[in-house]
């Protein structure tokens, strides 16, 4: 890709980081018809969906190692295929593992298998869950209406947002407005028997959030994650990693016109009777432009990029305020060899490998880290990209990759002492269920909420820039006042994932600040 | 004061280091809450009161007033974030009145600056501010402290005012022209006066240690003996302060802190507070809202009013027409001016009929002994303030 600008020169929108939203959002820029440029801090671009080697020889997507929530819709626009994009592989299986050695795949025939009583109400929950995604859908593609406004194009969004809800009936609209902001637990007693199938559906809703399964709210996390990703469960794992999307991303920014310069530090947000007029970097070099476009979090741009100087006092103490703390750890293990997993096939040990056994074990996995501490038992989402894509290690070598709850961001020891306490834990605690796993490791890296924090440029190192909760979704994502993309300064946008409709690796805040973009600034 | 012996649940209204002197001179009895300490609403009469102000030197207890010491390397960026006006202009041994607002541009109180030393400040408002200064000091270097409790204030105000204080040893008093500051001495007393008031008289503001306050207070009275002293309560400090032409919060607005119904709120530009407003100072809280306002033309204003007759036309509605069909505003504060000899009156008048020189109709009701009259009154709107000695203005002030 082109990593050369040419210099003094003006561009028509500057874009703040090079992760996945911020090159969708270039990208839609350039192909409407702005000069733009992509400011990227790291050596590469990716952000969080990054890969990158974490011992000699061995590759790992570094922070998100999945990809479910890009709408395919989005993908198709791009033309991400054209421009190299391949999955190593789709429709991932998903294992509830338990330590008696019968796990749990999750799917009409595991379940037929394991806990024929919850055959029915799997799928019947599985059909609600997905009407209800499609209602809440339309909520996620576009931007979030203005209240008050009185405009023709807020009122159509909320009429349709309106009309979808009402269109699933009468019995599915209760059942929402019942089920919207309970608990996840409770929802999962009501419905199913088997600990094991509670506990992974518990996982899907707290994954990457602060919240245990008791939490209020933890359904219309849950309902999230389907309606995102487009109602199904459909995980992928690109060829190469979530580094090889990114790539592809770049790519298809760069065939749209787009510049892109990597180790390029954004200092401030420079601004000019009350509009942002550029950006100034680390090494001191002014760059002009007449929209600026931040996919950096909330409280950086605001707080770091821009300056409370030029906001007003109640909105900064509302970006303040955002819950932004990260509880989720990465474990990444350089493997001499594939340990046995009793009990697996390699068919899934291919896909998704879930920890949490019961929505009792996650509980007590989250209570320690309300106090400050890690969980002495914690949940964890485990894959093994290398069975499907050989390339990220040496041959013959295998890389394990996990997702580790809870890892408070402030632990009450610091995390410096306790850092290798926590990464023998969480090996031990896998190898219950791959005795060999411990000899067969050849390295391990733990990334803390803080390790995320400084590699990833994340305040408070959650994946999402910021809680998705309700207090925090839609019409007050990020705070009410700049909840369009738009912040208080005139020609300054967000497009980061503490934008609706937040991230995973979705793209979707990306696309719908580019469109605001297009629509308003001239 | 609050003692450790007496616990603030068995005293719900605080004493001012002036509670015992002042009890002793009230004849009337007549004590009403302000802040959370209880104050004198008159003395003896609000006339007699009233005419110490306008022909000798009244003494008004503002220790209720709340301060508080603002100081930093980023005070003065701190408060002209915070503030409308630009205080960059404000030099040590200067005091600035200013407003501040909320987010959406509506006031959330007026006050008094005081520049001490460079990036040394204190802040005197009506009401309580902490939250919301804390909330506008994230991302300063600054530290924000309430003295209330420890600094004591006395107002001293009328004609013969600057003569008393000469006359209890404070020289070069007579140089401080308005809006300025001085260190002085009153009997070995360290003491800060400020050209300052709410009364739009001559006058001056001491403040001073709590522990000094009786001492200050005694001085007063003693070298005020032959120059007409009298201590006021807020009765007669509200007649002066209508005929000066200045608001007082919680009658002729609401802090947008406190409204709860939507459009109760009101802007420095709806209470003619306009030439407060710096927008070419660069950012502060409100302005992007304030600007959009000004662009639209203000809905309301607050206005002056001479209204015909000499009954005062308390919480008078406003007509278009003297019929009463079309309700254009109502009275915020209503006072028969005894120095003007004019029915005086501040308003809150919808757009368009607030222009100067137009005419409204006040529905005035009179009680005449229990039987109730109503009264429409020809009032005009006119320019504030309705009285302006030049000797508030004088430099240095005549001596008595």
């Amino acid at each position: 890709m082109s990593m050369v600008a040419a210099r003094n020169t003006r561009y028509d929108c500057i874009v703040v980081g090079g992760g996945h939203n911020g090159l969708v959002c270039a990208a839609y820029l350039a192909r409407g018809g702005r000069s733009v440029l992509v400011l990227e801090a790291a050596g590469q671009v990716g952000g969080a969906a990054v890969t990158r080697e974490f011992a000699p020889g061995f590759r790992v997507s570094a922070c998100a190692h999945l990809l479910h929530l890009m709408p395919g819709t989005l993908m198709r626009e791009l033309g991400l295929s054209a421009q190299g994009l391949k999955f190593a592989a789709e429709q991932l299986p998903t294992t509830a593992l338990s330590s008696d050695g019968l796990h749990l795949s999750l799917g009409a025939e595991g379940l037929t298998q394991r806990a024929p009583a919850d055959v029915t109400a799997f799928a019947e929950w599985q059909g609600l869950a997905q009407r209800l995604a499609g209602a809440l859908q339309p909520l996620l593609a576009e931007a979030p209406p203005r209240l008050g406004t009185g405009a023709w194009r807020e009122r159509a969004l909320l009429a349709r947002l309106g009309w979808h809800i009402r269109r699933l009936g009468k019995r599915d609209m209760r059942e929402l407005l019942r089920i919207g902001g309970m608990n996840v637990q409770d929802l999962l007693e009501e419905r199913f028997e088997s600990p094991l199938l509670k506990g992974a559906l518990a996982l899907n809703a707290v994954l990457g959030t602060n919240l245990g399964p008791r939490s209020p709210g933890t359904v219309a996390a849950l309902l999230y994650r389907v309606a995102a990703g487009g109602g199904r469960e459909a995980l992928a794992q690109p060829q190469g990693g979530l580094g090889g999307l990114s790539d592809a991303l770049a790519r298809v920014a760069t065939a749209a016109g787009v510049q892109i310069r990597t180790q390029a530090v954004v200092k401030r947000i420079l601004v000019s009777a009350d509009r942002a007029s550029g950006v100034v970097l680390a090494s001191g070099e002014e760059i002009a432009a007449d929209v600026v476009v931040s996919s950096a979090d909330p409280k950086t741009t605001f707080l770091g990029l821009l300056g409370v100087e030029h906001l007003d006092a109640g909105f900064v103490r509302r970006v303040t305020q955002l819950r932004t703390r990260g509880l989720a750890a990465k474990l990444h293990l350089a493997l001499e060899r594939l340990p046995q997993f009793a009990g697996l096939e390699t068919q899934a040990l291919r896909g998704r490998l879930l920890l949490a056994p019961s929505t009792d074990y996650i509980e007590r996995a989250f209570n320690h880290a309300k106090y400050g501490e890690f969980s002495a038992a914690p949940m964890l989402e485990i894959t093994l990209p290398t069975l499907a894509d050989p390339t990220l290690a040496p041959p013959g070598k295998h890389v394990l990759s996990a997702i580790v709850q809870y890892a408070p961001y402030s632990l009450r020891s610091g995390w410096e002492g306790e850092r290798q306490r926590f990464t023998d834990l969480v090996i031990d605690t896998i190898a219950g269920f791959a005795p060999e796993l411990r000899a067969c490791v050849h390295s391990a890296e733990l990334l803390t909420p803080p390790d995320i924090e400084r590699e990833f440029r994340i305040t408070g190192g959650h994946w999402h820039h910021a809680e998705l909760a309700l207090d925090q979704f839609f019409m007050v994502r990020p705070v009410p006042g700049a909840a369009q993309y738009r912040a208080p300064v005139a020609g300054l946008y967000l497009c980061g994932a503490g934008c609706h409709p937040g991230g995973g690796v979705m793209g979707v805040a990306g696309r719908n600040a580019a469109r605001q973009v297009l629509r308003e600034a001239a | 004061m609050l003692t450790m012996s007496e616990p603030h649940f068995r005293q719900p209204l605080l004493k001012t280091p002036f509670h015992e002197r002042s009890r002793a001179l009230s004849q009337v009895d007549s004590f009403v809450p302000w802040s959370g300490y209880t104050t004198v609403d008159v003395f003896t009469t609000v006339e007699q009161e009233y005419f110490a102000i306008r022909n000798a030197t009244s003494v008004y207890d503002l220790t209720p007033m709340v301060k508080y010491r603002i100081a930093g390397p980023d005070a003065l960026r701190f408060l002209n974030r915070l503030m409308t006006r630009d205080l960059r202009k404000l030099a040590p041994g200067k005091v600035a009145y200013s407003v501040w607002c909320d987010d959406s541009g509506h006031l959330i109180d007026d006050g008094t600056v005081f520049c001490l030393a460079a990036n040394e400040y204190r802040l005197c408002t009506g009401e309580r501010q902490l939250d919301w200064l804390c909330a506008s000091s994230i991302g300063f270097d600054v530290e924000i402290a309430e003295v209330t409790e420890e600094v004591a204030a006395l107002a001293v105000q009328g004609p013969t005012s600057c003569a008393l204080l000469r006359a209890l040893g404070l020289d070069g008093v007579e140089r401080l022209k308005p809006f300025e500051l001085g260190q002085f001495e009153l009997a070995t007393l360290p003491i800060m006066v400020s050209r300052t008031g709410f009364t739009g008289d001559l006058g001056y503001e001491l403040w001073m240690r709590t522990a000094d306050a009786e001492r200050v207070w005694d001085a007063l009275m003693e070298a005020g003996r032959s120059r007409g002293v009298r201590p006021i309560g807020s009765r007669a400090l509200n007649i002066a302060r209508i005929e000066a032409g200045f608001l007082l919060p919680n009658l002729d607005f609401v802090s947008a802190s406190h409204t709860l119904r939507i459009g109760s709120e009101r802007s420095p530009l709806e209470l003619g507070l306009g030439w407060l407003v710096d927008f070419g100072k660069g950012h502060f809280t409100g302005r992007r809202a304030l600007l959009r306002e000004q662009q639209r033309g203000p809905e309301r204003l607050l206005v002056g009013l001479d209204i015909e007759g000499n009954k005062a036309a308390h919480n008078a509605l406003l007509y278009a027409d003297r019929a009463g069909r079309t309700q254009v505003g109502s009275v915020t504060s209503a006072a028969w001016s005894p120095t003007t000899k004019r029915n005086l009156a501040l308003a809150m008048v919808d757009a368009p009929h607030f222009a100067t020189g137009a005419t409204v109709w006040a529905e005035i009701y009179l009680n005449r002994e229990l039987v109730w009259q109503r009264r429409m009154a020809r009032a005009r709107i006119v320019e504030r303030p309705f009285y302006a000695p030049p000797r508030r203005r004088a430099t240095p002030p005549a001596d008595f």
